[in-house]
C-alpha cells in the first residue's frame, strides 16, 4: 500500500514541473523575433483559411498571457495545430516518436547489459591491467564526439556497402516478409546503435565502477567477508545490490543524455527520429512544430525520470521510510 | 596541482597535449602560414602538400615542395590535382607572408615557415574555397578551445549564487527556485540550444555572436550545478562555524559568500574541469549543424561540415582533421579531470 502511494505522490509532483517547462519554452519561442507564421504565409498551398484558423488557435492578436493559456489548453486536448508544409503536426510526431523510443531503448538496454558487468570487473579487479584498459577505453569512448564518430562509421558503411546509409527502412520495406522487415530495420539500427552504445557505455562503465568500489569499501561488506563468505557471495550478494541503487537514478538522466545525443547521430545517418524532427523545424523556424516537439522531449525525460524513480521506490525500501 | 598531475603518465601527457595546443591558438597567426581568410579559389580541396627532402638527384636537400596543377577531367567528372614540377618552392623558416597583429599588438609579416608569394604550402590540404586547412584548424582552435571556458565563468556563479541562496534560505525560496531549476534541466539540453542557437538573429557580427553563444552554452548548464550547490549548502549550513558567524551578526549574504561557498571549493575545481569537455562538444556540435560559429569565422565544429558530403568523407580525409583535434582536447581534458578529481577528492566522497 505504501509503495503506491509514494508512486503517486511523486506522479503528482511532475505535474507542475511540466507545467513550469511548458511556461518556460513558450516564452523563448514566443519573445523570439520569429513571426510564428512566415513560413505558413509564404507556402502558396496553404489556403487563406488555415491561416485564419492558425492565428484564432495561437490567439496572435491577444496579449501573450491569453496565448499561453490559449496555446496550453489546445496542446492538453491533443490539438497541436499544423506544420509550414500543412501537415498535422500530431500525425508527425506519431510517426518520428517511436523511432526514437526504439533506439534509445535498444541503447539503454544494451549498455547495462555491457556496462553493469565491466563496471564490476572494473572494480573487483581495481588498479589491475585489466581495469587500467577499461578506464583508457572509457576515457576515449567519452571524448569522441558523437557526431564524428557517425561521419567515421559512415565512411565504413558507404566503403564496406555493408550497412544502408540513412533512414530506418528501406525503400521496398512494404513488400518485404516479417523476417526480412525486421532484418532491414536491424540493418539500419546498427550504425546509430553502435555511436550511442559506445559513448553512453564509457560513462555508465565508470559510474558502475565507482559506486561498486563505494560500496565495497563500507563496514557490512567487510563484516560478510569476516563471516567468511566467499568473494563471490560477497560482491552478487551483498554489494552488487548497493551498488545497483544509484545507477536507477541515474537512468533518467541517462535517457536524457541520449535524447541529447541522439539529435546529432540521428542528424547524420538521417534516421527519422525527434531529435532530427526538431533539427529541421528549427532551420525551417516551424514554430508550431519546434513548440511541440521541445514538449514532447520534455515530457518523455520527466516520465524518464519518473520510472527510474519508481524502480527506485521499489528497489529501495530507505526511500519509503525517509518519508514518515 | 601542476606537479601531482605530472606524476600520473597519462595526466602528465594530457597535459603537455594541452599546453602545446593552447600555445599553438595563441600563437596562431605567426605559426599558421596562412592568415583564416586567405583563399586560393583555383585550388579548392586540393590535397596536402608532398613536401620532399631528397631531390629528383637522390641527394638530401633543404625541404621543398610543388604547387598543384588543377584540371578538369571531363571522363570522370571531376578536378584532379597533379604536382606542378616546373619549379621548386623551399620551405623558408620566419618566411615574410601576409601581414598581421603579433599577439594583436606588433605589425609584422614574418611566419614560423612559409614558400614563396607564388607557391603554395598546404599541410593539410584545402577545404571548398581553397583555404589552408591546417592554418584554419589554429583560428578554428581559438574558438573552440576557448568558448567552453568562458561559459564556464558565465556558468559557475550563477549556479554558486543560485544554489547558495535556494540552499541557505530552504522552505519555500528554496521550493521554488528548486522546481524552477528541476523544469529546466527537465528540457533536453541539445534541443535547447539548438533552439536558442536558431533564435538569434542573422545579422550580428562574429563577435555579438560568438559572445551569445557564450551565453546560451551557460543557460543550459546552470541548473545541474546549482542543485549539486544546494545540495552541499544544505548540509554546510548546519556546521557551527555559520551559527557563530550568524551569531556574530553576519548578514545572510555575507555568510553565504564569505563562509559557505568557499566550502565548496573543491567541488567547483572538479566539477569545472570535468565539465570544459562537454562544452568544447556542445560547441562543435552546434557548429556542425551550421547553428553556432558562421563562416567565414572557422570553429572545430563549422569546418567539421563539410565532412557531411559522401564525396568529401571518401577522397578528401583531411577535412576529418577537425573532428581528431576535438577528440584529442576532449580527452585531455578528462583525464586531467579524473587526476584533479583523485588528488582534490580521494575518497570519492563528492558525488555529481
Amino acid at each position: 500500500m505504501n509503495i503506491i502511494k509514494y508512486i503517486l505522490k511523486r506522479i503528482i509532483q511532475t505535474l507542475p514541473l511540466l507545467f513550469i517547462v511548458s511556461i518556460i519554452s513558450f516564452f523563448i519561442i514566443r519573445l523570439s523575433p520569429i513571426d510564428p507564421l512566415a513560413e505558413l504565409r509564404l507556402n502558396p498551398s496553404i489556403s487563406q483559411e488555415t491561416l485564419q484558423k492558425e492565428t484564432q488557435r495561437l490567439g496572435l492578436d491577444k496579449p501573450i498571457p491569453v496565448q499561453y493559456a490559449k496555446w496550453a489548453s489546445s496542446f492538453v486536448r491533443g490539438d497541436l495545430g499544423v506544420t509550414s508544409s500543412g501537415e498535422r503536426v500530431a500525425d508527425k510526431l506519431k510517426e518520428r516518436i517511436p523511432n526514437t523510443l526504439l533506439l534509445t531503448s535498444i541503447v539503454i538496454f544494451m549498455t547495462w547489459l555491457v556496462g553493469v558487468p565491466l563496471g564490476i570487473l572494473g572494480a573487483v579487479f581495481h588498479k589491475s591491467q585489466f581495469d587500467r584498459l577499461l578506464t583508457v577505453l572509457s576515457s576515449i569512448g567519452m571524448a569522441i564526439p558523437s557526431f564524428f564518430f557517425a561521419i567515421l562509421l559512415l565512411i565504413f558503411a558507404v566503403k564496406t556497402s555493408l550497412f544502408p546509409v540513412g533512414g530506418l527502412t528501406s525503400f521496398d520495406f512494404d513488400e518485404m516478409s516479417l523476417g526480412g522487415k525486421i532484418l532491414d530495420l536491424a540493418k539500419h539500427l546498427v550504425l546509430p546503435v553502435t555511436v550511442l552504445f559506445t559513448i553512453s557505455l564509457s560513462g555508465l562503465q565508470r559510474q558502475m565502477r565507482a559506486n561498486m568500489l563505494d560500496v565495497m569499501d563500507s563496514e557490512y561488506i567487510k563484516f560478510a567477508r569476516a563471516k567468511g563468505l566467499s568473494e563471490w557471495q560477497v560482491i552478487f550478494k551483498h554489494a552488487l545490490r548497493n551498488a545497483l541503487n544509484p545507477l536507477i537514478t541515474l537512468l533518467g538522466f541517462e535517457f536524457a543524455g541520449l535524447l541529447s545525443g541522439a539529435a546529432l547521430t540521428e542528424y547524420v545517418f538521417q534516421y527519422p527520429g525527434l531529435g532530427r524532427l526538431i533539427l529541421e523545424a528549427v532551420m525551417k523556424s516551424d514554430i508550431n512544430l519546434v513548440m511541440a516537439s521541445l514538449m514532447m522531449g520534455s515530457i518523455m525525460l520527466v516520465l524518464g525520470n519518473l520510472l527510474a524513480d519508481i524502480l527506485l521506490i521499489i528497489t529501495d525500501p530507505r526511500i519509503r521510510g525517509v518519508g514518515k | 596541482m601542476i606537479k601531482e598531475i605530472m606524476k600520473d603518465k597519462y595526466a602528465s601527457i594530457a597535459f603537455i597535449i594541452l599546453v602545446v595546443m593552447y600555445l599553438m591558438i595563441l600563437f596562431a597567426d605567426f605559426i599558421a602560414p596562412y592568415s583564416k581568410d586567405f583563399s586560393d579559389r583555383n585550388q579548392s580541396y586540393a590535397p596536402p602538400s608532398k613536401i620532399f627532402v631528397i631531390d629528383e638527384n637522390g641527394k638530401f636537400s633543404r625541404p621543398y615542395t610543388y604547387n598543384y596543377k588543377r584540371e578538369f577531367v571531363p571522363e570522370l567528372y571531376q578536378a584532379v590535382y597533379t604536382l606542378d614540377k616546373s619549379h621548386k618552392y623551399y620551405i623558408k623558416p620566419f618566411n615574410r607572408g601576409e601581414e598581421y597583429k603579433f599577439l594583436g599588438l606588433v605589425k609584422t609579416n614574418i611566419h614560423l615557415f612559409g614558400v614563396d608569394k607564388t607557391g603554395r604550402l598546404y599541410l593539410l590540404g584545402t577545404d571548398i574555397n581553397g583555404r589552408d586547412v591546417f592554418s584554419r584548424l589554429l583560428f578554428g582552435g581559438r574558438i573552440s578551445l576557448t568558448i567552453g571556458f568562458l561559459s564556464l565563468f558565465i556558468l559557475f556563479p550563477i549556479g554558486l549564487i543560485y544554489g547558495g541562496i535556494s540552499g541557505y534560505f530552504g522552505g519555500w525560496v528554496d521550493n521554488i527556485m528548486m522546481r524552477f531549476a528541476e523544469a529546466v534541466m527537465a528540457i533536453p539540453s541539445f534541443y535547447l540550444l539548438i533552439i536558442l542557437a536558431a533564435i538569434l538573429p542573422s545579422n550580428m557580427t562574429s563577435t555579438q555572436r560568438f559572445t551569445l553563444i557564450v551565453v546560451i552554452l551557460a543557460l543550459i548548464g546552470w541548473s545541474g550545478f546549482a542543485r549539486v550547490v544546494r545540495g552541499m549548502v544544505l548540509s554546510i549550513k548546519n556546521e557551527e562555524f555559520v551559527s557563530a558567524a550568524k551569531t556574530i551578526g553576519a548578514s545572510n549574504l555575507r555568510i553565504i559568500l564569505k563562509h559557505i561557498l568557499p566550502q565548496t571549493t573543491s567541488y567547483v575545481i572538479i566539477a569545472m574541469t570535468l565539465s570544459v569537455p562537454s562544452y568544447i562538444l556542445a560547441e562543435s556540435g552546434l557548429s556542425f549543424l551550421g547553428l553556432g560559429i558562421q563562416q567565414p569565422d572557422a570553429s572545430w565544429g563549422n569546418m567539421l561540415k563539410e565532412a557531411q558530403e559522401y564525396i568529401n568523407i571518401l577522397y578528401r580525409p583531411w577535412l576529418l582533421t577537425p573532428g581528431f583535434l576535438i577528440f584529442v582536447a576532449v580527452l585531455s581534458f578528462n583525464l586531467i579531470g579524473d587526476t584533479i578529481r583523485d588528488i582534490l577528492d580521494p575518497k570519492g566522497k563528492i558525488r555529481e
